[in-house]
């Protein structure tokens, strides 16, 4: 039998078709490499191939727009997850949790990691707009970007919010009664608000309605949260993510002269 | 080159500082549509480059990593909150909505709902929008910096640290039953009864009469933001010239001249209002001061 020869296994794979039909190039560090490395990938393509010193350092971006963006990537992963065991109604709603809680394999860990990581994106995305703000990044020609930031914001905050009944225990409902209640008072649109008279709203007509589904808080909320939370504002908010990362990519980032 | 001051080359420098992506982008509009001030782009093309595989490609795999294990340790301590299952007849005392919202739950102690849940949010976030439209100040784009825009960072500093940050860590921590203040470890006491001695400012000065009053209110919060908004033109006027820190070398004059009527007269708003939070507070906790103007529509 011939002696195996590991480097001419190794030469055989890279050269075959299939091996070159998916890796464009070899990894030796070379400058070319390097660039084809991130233009050659649909995911790091996000980046331009080369970046400005300071861009790189930690002291400058705090990191905090790149990790918003990971703690949503996480509460996807893990929402999926969760999805699997939840049923959006009054009934099952809460008996599920318990369920993914005790029964399910890693469920609280899953549970766990979807809602901390949903807080910890809220800070993040404080944060960032912190750093945005202190390094003076939203001035021209990137103040469009910065009121895309500020559309990210209140979606970030909106997710959060609707995925706060979802448990249907104490907490939750009235968490977002109390949230909600801030639409009763909307001024012409809530039936508590000033002008209410005015468009003749009521409690089963007006804003705050308008969000629950219905004159109080109810099975319908659930339903309509659940969806806003796992449809709607996630679609929305990835929309303009894309928007958001495409404009950096062609204003590049802000920088000292 | 879009404005004839200071941007020589601007165009030069936005090719080289935003990679090759935007090499190919058309310049800025014609002279006269752009605010005139200097635009500073992306970089200097000074500034030596890194290639991004594997210098920002490693920090990110780097910090992805840290946060996905310090998110993971955590969730394997603590775990996530579930409380009794819903039930609609029993209002917990207190309720407090989701922390990140206990800032404006905090306002309803000083205004109405419609104010504090409504308007009070809408001008936060039309005015975190408008910030990059309402500051022309050039310096500062793209390195930290006080001196040169310290106004601005004052204002971001007291609006969103002061008025939001702290005032979700009072409702986090500070807020128990009937949203009365309590300290942390102190024991929540529901029946703990604080005196509500409130009044109406216009009821303070005497006035019984509905229309009175009410006008009398209107002239407080109408004279209020006259006042305001010559406070601060006459303060941005009397900047000095020739500020070393400042874009403006002109000094007061030459900013609001180039600020305009426009930015001037809604930054002016927002920044009043925003006092008058701070002021409405004040009245509130120094002279138990209910309303500054009542009418059978809105209170203020
Ligand atoms: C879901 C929310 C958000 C995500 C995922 C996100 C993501 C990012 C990322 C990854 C960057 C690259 C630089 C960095 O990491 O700092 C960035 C830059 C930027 N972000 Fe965000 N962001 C979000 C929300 C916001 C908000 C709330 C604002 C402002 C109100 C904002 C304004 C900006 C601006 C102006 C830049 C360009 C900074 C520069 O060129 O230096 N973003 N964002």
């Amino acid at each position: 039998m011939a002696k195996f020869d590991w480097n001419e296994t190794k030469r055989q794979i890279t050269d075959s078709q299939a091996w070159q039909s998916i890796f464009r190039h070899g990894y030796e560090d070379t400058p070319r490499n390097r660039i084809l490395m991130v233009s050659g990938n649909v995911w790091l393509h996000l980046h331009p191939s080369k970046v400005q010193k300071h861009t790189v350092r930690l002291r400058f971006t705090w990191c905090m727009g790149g990790i918003t963006f990971l703690l949503f990537l996480v509460t996807v992963i893990t929402g999926v997850y969760l999805m699997f065991y939840y049923r959006p109604t009054a009934e099952y709603a809460y008996a599920d949790m318990k369920y993914l809680e005790f029964d399910m394999p890693f469920g609280m860990l899953m549970r766990n990691m979807h809602r901390w990581a949903a807080h910890g994106m809220v800070i993040a995305v404080w944060l960032h707009m912190f750093r945005v703000f202190m390094t003076g990044s939203y001035k021209p020609p990137r103040e469009f970007n910065w009121v895309v930031g500020v559309i990210l914001l209140v979606l970030t905050l909106l997710l959060s919010f609707t995925g706060y009944l979802l448990p249907w225990d104490q907490l939750s409902i009235w968490a977002v009664t109390v949230g909600s209640n801030m639409a009763r008072a909307t001024p012409l649109l809530g039936h508590g608000g000033p002008f209410h008279e005015v468009l003749g709203v009521n409690p089963v007509y007006d804003a705050r309605a308008f969000i629950f589904g219905g004159a109080e808080i109810g099975p319908h909320t659930l339903l309509r949260f659940y969806i806003l939370h796992c449809i709607f504002f996630p679609l929305i908010a990835s929309i303009f993510m894309a928007v958001h990362f495409w404009r950096i990519r062609r204003d590049g980032m802000s920088g000292p002269l | 080159m879009a404005s004839p001051e200071g941007n020589e080359g601007g165009i030069v420098m936005r090719a080289a500082g935003a990679g090759a992506g935007s090499a190919s982008r058309t310049p800025p509009a014609a002279p006269g549509k752009r605010i005139e001030v200097p635009i500073k782009k992306a970089g200097g093309g000074v500034e030596e480059k890194l290639h991004t595989w594997p210098f920002l490609v490693r920090n990110e795999f780097l910090m992805t990593l840290l946060v996905i294990i310090v998110l993971t340790v955590w969730s394997l301590l603590l775990n996530a909150p579930l409380e009794q299952p819903s039930n609609p007849t029993r209002t917990p005392n207190p309720s407090k909505a989701p922390w990140y919202f206990l800032g404006l739950q905090e306002m309803l102690v000083f205004f109405d709902p419609w104010y504090a849940g409504v308007v009070l949010p809408s001008f936060i976030i039309v005015g975190l929008m408008l910030i990059p439209y309402l500051d022309i100040n050039p310096k500062g784009n793209g390195y930290y910096t006080l001196k040169e825009r310290f106004f601005e960072i004052m204002s971001f500093f007291i609006g969103f640290h002061i008025l939001w940050v702290s005032f979700i860590i009072i409702g986090t921590f500070f807020r128990g039953p009937g949203w009365n203040w309590f300290w942390p470890g102190q024991v929540w006491d529901p029946h703990l009864v604080e005196a509500l001695t409130n009044v109406d400012l216009p009821y303070m000065f005497g006035f019984r009469d509905y229309l009175a009053s009410a006008l009398f209110g209107l002239f407080l919060i109408g004279g209020y933001f006259v006042v305001g908004y010559a406070v601060l033109y006459f303060w941005i006027r009397a900047r000095p010239a020739g500020d070393p820190w400042s874009a403006f070398p002109g000094g007061g004059p030459e900013i609001l001249e180039k600020w305009g009527p426009v930015r001037f007269g809604i930054t002016g708003f927002l920044l009043i209002a925003m006092a008058g939070v701070f002021i409405k507070m004040a009245l509130r906790h120094a002279l138990n001061i209910k309303y500054i103007l009542v009418t059978p529509w809105i209170n203020i």
